[in-house]
């Protein structure tokens, strides 16, 4: 078996010598990059700069992300669970084959939807003005932070709903039925006997979508033109428009970072769970 | 009673559930086929395929971008397929040292947020020349890309049958005869989702684009864009619908390959 391995190693070297050379140089030059001066020595004026001028849409930019990853989860439970406990067939059936439409559709075009959908003028004003509900002439539309966030939870939460839905099919029904025939109501078997058994899965999916968000650019440049912004916006615009790498890549830092502490709750979620019986 | 009350409830919170599901859809449907629409109407004023027209006219920087968006597309699967098969293999089906750093290695692309290291490809492909080229967009693509076919190949390979290998083998069969016409074929279906996968994602990218494709590179979804923030809200309708389609049609085919078994060994 042994005299296999060389071989092996070759048959991955092309793929692994791809992400080396177009990711992994790149992620390290830009970490340098963040902690080097203009005259090229080694620094923090980056971030001393950053902080100054982006301190707001820092924090703009977890808010949103957290408060987005909050209600993909939220929703993903909420429909994982309908389509396991729900009791009338057709209405689970309808839900299956309703929630998920958006899964591929691309954030771009998912920004354009928004777009307009959003807008003042747009489809959800007008439905709501048309029944009565609400007169548009006195609304301002959501394009702004509201818009970033619903145009998140729109397109990602079908994504963590069907990890977390394929997961809860997955588990042994005994125990909901002995729930169930013990008289516990539906939210009651979901949050205390369905949610326990797969947050392992829920975990990976929301990390997986809070990454995805904390990198997508297009969705805060169509949405919310304004200011505060989230920092791929700043990012881009330091480069776009002062060529300042050094700050853009102390903002990049600054996303490793906020990515990272997200990776580290999932990293010690694991490692408590494997301690515990 | 009761029943009809249900009914009324679960008909409410699902019909909510739909309009907020496909008005976004609609509104950019509506658009598309809309002429002159603006405040306070709460509908175009006139429909018509004009602006199709416009798109779809063969001088149109629309429909060159859409040449040059598929042409990406195609180079970038058949990169991905031709790093991941010998990858996947390798990881699916054969013992391989330091097995868990190669995989991190390769998934990492996934884990990190990218504007910052897109933004410093640009920056080196602009020294070496490959940027606003076809090439080097598609070897952006093509990091991307080669996470989810690595990951579904090697998935491939795990899932063939070691005994048909072992037959092929007692028959005289040659390794690598074997790997080309058993281990190969067999996997094949699952190959040709990461192909898919790979080519939707081409399709769509936007950001890695939008900093190594510049200036002379428009891609579809480039196109989408500056279409959008110029207020061509037709042509942007259009353009998205033409990203649109494909996504929603392999979101309705992969349904079998998304069945709960897979699902479940995630995490």
């Amino acid at each position: 078996m042994s005299d296999r391995r060389p071989l092996s190693l070759l048959l991955v070297v092309p793929a692994l010598a791809m992400v080396l050379a177009l990711f992994v140089y790149p992620l390290g030059y830009s970490l340098v990059s963040a902690f080097t001066s203009r005259s090229g020595e080694p620094s923090l004026d980056n971030f001393v700069k950053t902080f100054d001028l982006y301190t707001t849409d820092i924090v703009f930019t977890v808010v949103i992300v957290a408060f987005s990853t909050m209600l993909i989860g939220i929703f993903a439970a909420a429909i994982g669970g309908y389509l396991v406990l729900g009791v009338h067939p057709a209405a689970v059936m309808f839900l299956r084959w309703l929630y998920r439409w958006p899964l591929f559709i691309p954030f771009i075009v998912a920004a354009q939807c928004m777009r307009t959908f959003l807008a003042k003028n747009g489809m959800l004003n007008n439905t709501l003005d048309t029944l009565g509900l609400v007169d548009v002439a006195g609304l301002s539309g959501l394009l702004d932070w509201r818009g970033i966030i619903v145009t998140f939870v729109w397109k990602e939460t079908p994504f963590v709903a069907l990890l977390v839905s394929g997961a809860m099919a997955a588990l042994d029904r005994a125990s909901i039925e002995a729930a169930r025939n013990l008289g516990a109501g539906g939210m009651r078997i979901l949050v205390e006997i369905l949610m326990p058994q797969v947050t392992g899965v829920m975990t990976v999916g929301l990390v997986l979508a809070f990454v995805t968000m904390l990198s997508v650019l297009s969705v805060p440049i169509m949405i919310s033109g304004g200011s505060p912004t989230m920092i791929t916006v700043d990012m881009a615009f330091r480069v776009n428009s002062y060529s300042d790498y050094g700050v853009a890549n102390a903002l990049g830092f600054v996303s490793y970072l906020i990515a990272g502490s997200a990776a580290w709750v999932y990293i010690r979620r694991n490692v408590a769970g494997e301690g515990a019986p | 009673m009761t029943a009809v009350l249900g009914w009324l409830c679960r008909g409410g919170v699902l019909g909510i559930f739909a309009f907020l599901i496909f008005g976004p859809l609609a509104n950019l449907v509506l658009w598309a086929v809309a002429i002159q629409w603006y405040f306070p109407h709460k509908l175009p004023l006139t429909y018509g395929l004009r602006y199709w027209g416009e798109v779809f006219k063969p001088t149109s920087d629309a429909f060159a971008s859409l040449g040059t968006s598929i042409l990406i597309a195609v180079v970038t699967v058949l990169l991905c397929l031709v790093l991941a098969i010998p990858a996947g293999y390798a990881l699916g089906r054969r013992s391989l040292p330091g097995r868990g750093l190669v995989l991190l290695i390769i998934l990492l692309p996934q884990a990190f947020p990218s504007v910052a290291v897109y933004l410093n490809i640009a920056r080196l492909f602009y020294m070496v020349g490959l940027n606003g080229t076809i090439a080097g967009v598609v070897l952006v693509h093509g990091v991307h890309g080669l996470v989810i076919a690595v990951w579904i190949a090697a998935a491939a390979f795990a899932a063939v049958d070691a005994e048909l290998e072992l037959a092929a083998r007692n028959m005289g069969a040659s390794a690598l005869r074997t790997a080309i016409t058993v281990t190969l074929p067999l996997a094949a279906p699952g190959l040709m989702a990461a192909a898919i996968f790979v080519f939707l994602e081409s399709l769509d990218e936007f950001t890695g684009t939008y900093f190594v494709g510049v200036p002379d590179i428009t891609t579809l979804p480039l196109m989408m864009f500056t279409a959008s923030l110029a207020g061509n809200y037709q042509i942007a309708a259009i353009t998205a619908l033409m990203l649109l389609v494909p996504s929603i049609a392999f979101m309705l085919l992969i349904e079998r390959f998304l069945n709960t078994e897979m699902l479940a060994k995630v995490g």
